[in-house]
């Protein structure tokens, strides 16, 4: 079977033939007849030039294809083919969150705890997916990495910038990224890429600088994290993606978003904050966050994220093990604040993302059905209902 | 509200073309700015202001950066001065001055030709929003009502890139004519805009699409000549201003596209074949396809006018000073100078149309007009695609050039939509066959309901294929101010 490939396609439908996309594009990819105007498959690179400057949206499509559709084919379009059924999963190109195989496997593991098949929250604006491969990876150049954890924490939690200077890699607040480790495995292959949550904004870890941030602790005997931490500021790496379509956020800024997150887990919920922070964040929705981590200095962003004000992100910080206190998880504290969380439960606008270990999933799971229960709700009815709505999203690890 | 008194001009106006640090033009547009915000202020219906709208806001010129959407209140509306990218070791690319390095000053001698190139592309910018300042009461979802705003907003900024063009080149003439831009008014008694079809008040929606489709690609094509100006600041300017004007386009196109969609889908689910049977068709409170065809008639035969004379000798001598090109002028096989060659065009010659060769050089706005043609007759094909599908027989067609025109060789002359010259009594009767009267317009007017649920539509007009930066069909794209 040859291995189906993605094709950037224009809806002949919607395309009023203004060329304002072909005359953006530096690579020549996009060409017209008197009929259509279309894309070569051959030249595209997926730069995604051309889609802000479309005015119709009709340029922002995409198949996945066996075998490319020839200029000649796409010039005679009235409208587009249907879409060919792809190998896995069986899905059609707008819910794909990742072409690679390996790559979707992994999210549809991370995102398993949802219960079901998950969507995009209506209002989330469209990734790009999948632009880079470990076939034609993107090099990025660490801008810094600098240490989370506290100096007397045996934890190595990491804040690695990555820089793609020229590079279009544009990623929205939840989308995950390929980092590939140099060398080969115990085979002798070459190592698969590992995924990392971007942790901040679209517009950039500093506004339009096309960096990113990842949040990164160190495992013990892990191949991957430990490449990243060890690298120095100028060292280059490979990354591939952006992965992930339905783990975003709405952009309907009154739309509320309820967060628990353990750890690293943090790291997509660090961007939603910084993103509703640069959006005029005392204008949207409130946001509240459920935080558990082993102790203050294990805690990614201990300090910054205490300075964010309340109006835009309300936060209950949780430790497991400070020394002569009670132990306390993200679980516990929903309990306690039942209220609160109930009211979020209760209002259509909210959005609720858990991201983190997968064994903080069961206590999450817990606390809502006992807290709905109080309310007179089912929780497992109204998760699906969320789900399905796209206002219910799980990623965990 | 905008703080004028705390303006950070770099921060609060996207430019590229390092306003904070020109001292002289910052001077001149802080001066400007009050005034602009004022008539903003008075034109918006109150209600509108204060309301969110999903707006696209252009923020620099790369790709990435020049198409940012979020809620935003339109006086907000960050307003920027941006150029396209400059081409490095440019060239006049047309007239006498051909192939020598584009001007990035203005030429003395040729001054006084090139201001009221800028002052008339710059009338037209805010004439347009004044025009359609009523439309947002009776938007027909608030999916239109977010795009009307948004051609109103880039309209707003376009008037603000020919104002910078003004005060940064123009001196003290150019401060004047940039204060006088603010004080003229669409229809206005005392100080009415400069071309007449911009004096016209759009009654309705249908109109509305029809002079975004028709009129706003006048606009298009006349950017499209000034971005080959051999003055390289407004070539950059109009190159920027046509990425933006693409949005007007396919507001018009899907427009009239999906109003006659809607009127086909009311025919087939009525059992209505023939689509002149105008009575029952309206009676399903959508738009007939034979007013839809007049409404062409009077939005294609207006924009034509705009053209201009036939013949013209300013329109040659901005081409020979090489301050204003053609549509697509590298692409055209010639000298790009126009010594000997000749262009074909329709003449009058004993009561008859006859074509004719003449000095292409002073045929300068004829050939723009026959290529804006091509350009419009585009969309009108599609819009004959969409009867087809639904099996309806009727065909939209653009009029004859020479069909009710006040400007040029046809004006008084009466023709017919053909092309036939008729007497002035054939003419009167078949008028009302041919342009739309006032009863149509009555009609029309009955049916402009707003509606202001998300995902909802009036009866006249179907959805969108695709919503604004791929949003879902019941995306709030306005949320309304309730006072």
């Amino acid at each position: 079977m040859t291995a189906p490939t993605k094709q950037h396609l224009i809806d002949p439908e919607i395309c009023i033939r203004c060329h304002t996309c072909e005359m953006t594009c530096n690579l020549g990819a996009i060409t017209h007849d008197d009929n259509n105007v279309v894309v070569d498959a051959a030249k595209c690179e997926f730069c995604l030039d051309c889609i802000p400057v479309c005015p119709t949206g009709s340029i922002d499509e995409w198949r996945v294809v066996a075998q490319p559709h020839s200029l000649e084919e796409q010039f005679g379009w009235d409208e587009l083919p249907a879409p060919e059924q792809v190998a896995a999963g069986g899905e059609t190109a707008t819910e794909i969150e990742a072409y690679d195989e390996a790559m979707a496997v992994l999210l549809e593991e991370a995102h398993k705890g949802g219960g079901g098949k998950p969507v995009a929250p209506a209002s989330a604006a469209k990734p790009a997916i999948n632009l880079y491969n470990a076939g034609r990876p993107a090099e990025a150049t660490v801008q810094g990495s600098f240490r989370l954890s506290g100096e007397d924490s045996d934890t190595d939690l990491r804040h690695i910038i990555l820089n793609f200077a020229a590079l279009p890699f544009p990623v929205l607040e939840g989308q995950s990224i390929g980092i590939i480790t140099p060398g080969t495995d115990e085979n002798g292959k070459p190592h698969l890429p590992r995924l990392y949550s971007v942790s901040s904004p679209r517009d950039g870890e500093r506004p339009n600088f096309n960096n990113l941030s990842l949040t990164v602790k160190r495992e013990p005997y892990g191949v991957c994290s430990n490449f990243l931490c060890d690298l120095k500021k100028g060292d280059r790496v490979q990354v591939t993606g952006p992965f992930g379509a339905t783990f975003l956020m709405p952009d309907d800024p009154q739309a509320r978003l309820l967060m628990i997150c353990t750890g690293t887990g943090s790291a997509p919920f660090r961007a939603f904050t910084m993103r509703r922070l640069r959006s005029g964040g005392g204008h949207s929705g409130p946001m509240t966050l459920f935080f558990g981590a082993r102790s203050p200095d294990s805690l990614p962003y201990f300090g910054p994220l205490r300075k964010v004000p309340d109006n835009v992100l309300k936060k209950h910080l949780v430790f497991s093990r400070v020394p002569a206190t009670p132990k306390e998880f993200v679980q516990d504290r929903m309990m306690a604040e039942r209220t609160e969380v109930a009211g979020f439960i209760s209002d259509p606008n909210t959005h609720i993302y858990i991201c983190g270990l997968r064994g903080m999933e069961q206590g999450v799971e817990r606390a809502f059905t006992g807290i709905a229960q109080g309310i007179g709700i089912e929780w497992l009815a109204l998760r699906t209902t969320m789900r399905e709505e796209g206002r219910y999203h799980v990623e965990t690890y | 509200m905008v703080d004028l008194l705390n303006m950070s001009y770099d921060t609060q106006i996207p430019n590229n073309v390092g306003l904070s640090a020109d001292k002289k033009v910052l001077k001149a547009l802080e001066k400007w700015h009050p005034g602009y915000i004022n008539w903003w202020n008075d034109l918006i219906p109150e209600k509108f202001q204060k309301s969110m709208i999903y707006l696209r806001t252009a923020v620099s010129v790369d790709p990435k950066g020049w198409a940012k959407f979020d809620y935003v209140k339109m006086p907000e509306y960050r307003w920027g001065i941006l150029l396209a990218p400059g081409v490095e070791d440019r060239l006049i690319p047309c007239g006498e001055h051909k192939g020598e390095p584009a001007w990035q000053e203005v030429p003395g001698e040729y001054r006084n030709l090139l201001k009221p190139l800028i002052v008339i592309q710059g009338d037209t910018e805010p004439a347009s929003v004044e025009q359609q300042r009523f439309l947002g009461m009776t938007a027909p979802s608030l999916y239109d009502m977010r795009n009307l705003f948004q051609v109103n907003v880039e309209e707003g900024r376009h008037l603000w890139a020919m104002v910078y063009l003004l005060q940064k080149y123009f001196g003290r003439d150019g401060r004047e004519e940039a204060d006088d831009l603010l004080l003229r008014s669409s229809g206005s008694e005392e100080a009415p805009r400069l071309l007449g079809a911009f004096n016209e008040e759009t009654p309705d929606w249908l109109s509305f699409f029809m002079f975004t489709y028709f009129t706003d690609r006048d606009g298009k094509m006349q950017l499209e000549s000034l971005a080959q100006s051999g003055f390289d600041p407004l070539s950059r300017s109009c190159r920027f201003m046509l990425t933006e004007e693409a949005h007007h386009m396919f507001v018009g196109e899907t427009g009239v596209g999906r109003t006659i969609e809607r009127t086909c889908q009311a025919m087939n689910e009525a059992g209505i074949a023939d689509p002149y049977d105008t009575g029952k068709i309206r009676d399903l409170g959508v738009i007939d396809l034979p007013t839809i065809q007049k409404k062409l008639n009077l939005h294609y035969t207006l924009s034509l006018d705009l053209f201009g004379q036939e013949v013209s000798t300013n329109a040659a001598n901005a081409f020979n000073a090489g301050i204003k090109g053609r549509y697509l002028e590298p692409r055209i096989d010639d000298d790009h100078q126009l010594r000997n060659d000749t262009y074909r065009v329709w003449g009058i010659v004993d009561g008859k149309l006859i074509q004719h060769e003449v000095p292409a050089l002073t045929e300068i706005n004829m050939r723009l007009r026959d290529d804006y043609t091509r350009d419009a007759a585009g969309g009108v094909g599609r819009w004959n695609r969409i009867i087809e599908k639904a099996g309806l027989e009727f065909e939209m067609k653009l009029p004859h050039e020479c069909f009710n025109r006040k400007i040029g060789v046809f004006a008084g002359h009466d023709f017919d939509p053909e092309g036939n010259l008729l007497s002035g009594a054939e003419y009167e009767a078949g008028l009302p066959t041919w342009l739309p009267t006032h009863a149509d317009g009555d009609f029309i007017q009955s049916l402009m309901r707003p509606v202001s649920e998300p995902g909802q539509f009036a009866g006249w007009i179907s959805p969108p294929k695709v919503g604004i930066d791929n949003k879902p069909g019941d995306f709030e794209y306005a949320k309304l101010h309730m006072a």
